[in-house]
């Protein structure tokens, strides 16, 4: 594949160092950077797969044969460069897929309706992976407390990596001391039995008593 | 006719002086608060301190039906995107983009962007008097 990079910032370098070295692939890069003291910093390294010039003009982006790049990866620092870039790509040399990366994640859903292919949020990825990391159990929240504290009302949102997604309530060993009282899928609201299978993006509604409540968290 | 100027340059200012003094409703929006000191003392029109790409900024303004933006900072592809956006987003009457590189203004009108092209519009100035004065000798 011959893979276009624009940008030679951190995420730029950093890409076209690691499409380059992968050895099982026979991956042709090169690297476009307007800052002439950064080519020549990075030219020792990367020989004639940098150039320098302006990424997102016309004659850049051809000098650097965007018409037989099967990819160009827009990772500069500026959105509205980024889009542009990748535009023209788009209209001018019509083979190669592009990919921006996108600074502002409020970005990306403008990036899709302008013709960018794919884009890539940073931000976005870290908050994908940090609620992938949450358990549903520690996301439990006190509704209503009764009896002076003895009994709780929680609610639990779930998500794909909450244990009890995809199981039936009756294949469950809920501890002693709780119960399921309502499961709110969308703007359905369930009341739960037996039979009732968990979704990930369920609402759970949970009678406990407040020595079961560490118990159903691990459950969750 | 109501107006908003993005950009208040060397160019958006004189831009905004004239429709302002002309009696239109002009808005003109820059980052830079300095900027507006390039506005004539009777500019009768709303300043906004903000980014033209970021949408809360411009929404007060474009919520309200307006016949014209020009999308006019030094920066190019500030311009295109602050076009596209406004388009897509807002809808008002018309869009222009100013944006220097003569190519880059050419495409864009391929996607639909009304683009104006200061270069271009030197070079056509300059090969004028090339003409004139070569009818002159």
């Amino acid at each position: 594949m011959y893979i276009i990079v624009v940008g030679a910032g951190k995420v730029g370098y950093h890409l076209a160092r690691l499409l380059m070295t992968e050895s099982h692939h026979d991956h042709e890069v090169m690297l476009i950077e307007k800052d002439r003291a950064k080519v020549n910093l990075l030219s020792v390294e990367f020989h004639d797969a940098i150039m320098e010039g302006d990424g997102s003009t016309v004659e850049a982006l051809k000098e650097a044969g965007a018409n037989r790049a099967d990819v160009v990866v827009a990772t500069t620092g500026n959105d509205e460069d980024n889009l542009v870039i990748c535009q023209i790509v788009k209209l001018m040399f019509l083979r190669p897929r592009t990919i921006a990366r996108v600074n502002n994640p409020r970005n990306e859903e403008l990036f899709a309706g302008l013709g960018v292919d794919a884009s890539v949020s940073g931000t976005k990825l870290i908050n994908a992976i940090i609620h992938e990391q949450v358990r549903a159990g520690d996301m439990m929240i006190p509704l209503l407390t009764l009896k002076a504290g003895d009994i709780e009302i929680v609610e639990v949102q779930l998500t794909r990596s909450s244990h009890i997604v995809r199981k039936k309530i009756k294949d469950l060993t809920l501890p002693t001391g709780s119960i399921f009282i309502a499961v709110i899928r969308g703007e359905e609201v369930i009341i739960p039995y037996g039979e009732t299978e968990f979704q990930p993006e369920d609402k759970v509604l949970a009678l406990v008593k407040r020595e079961s409540e560490q118990a159903l968290r691990e459950l969750l | 006719m109501r107006v908003m100027i993005i950009g208040c340059g060397r160019v958006g200012s004189v831009l905004a002086n004239q429709l302002d003094e002309a009696g239109h409703e002009v808005v003109v929006l820059d980052r830079n608060q300095q900027a507006f000191r390039r506005l004539s003392e009777k500019f009768s029109g709303e300043r906004i301190v903000g980014n033209g790409l970021v949408d809360e900024f411009v929404r007060p303004t474009l919520e309200k039906k307006t016949d014209i933006l020009f999308a006019m900072t030094d920066n190019d592809n500030i311009n295109l995107m602050i076009a596209q956006k406004v388009k897509l987003n807002f809808h008002p009457g018309e869009v222009i983009a100013v944006v220097h590189d003569s190519i880059l203004a050419g495409l864009y009108k391929e996607l639909g962007v009304e683009t104006v092209c200061p270069t271009d519009l030197v070079i056509k100035d300059l090969l004028q008097r090339l003409q004139i004065s070569k009818e002159s000798v």
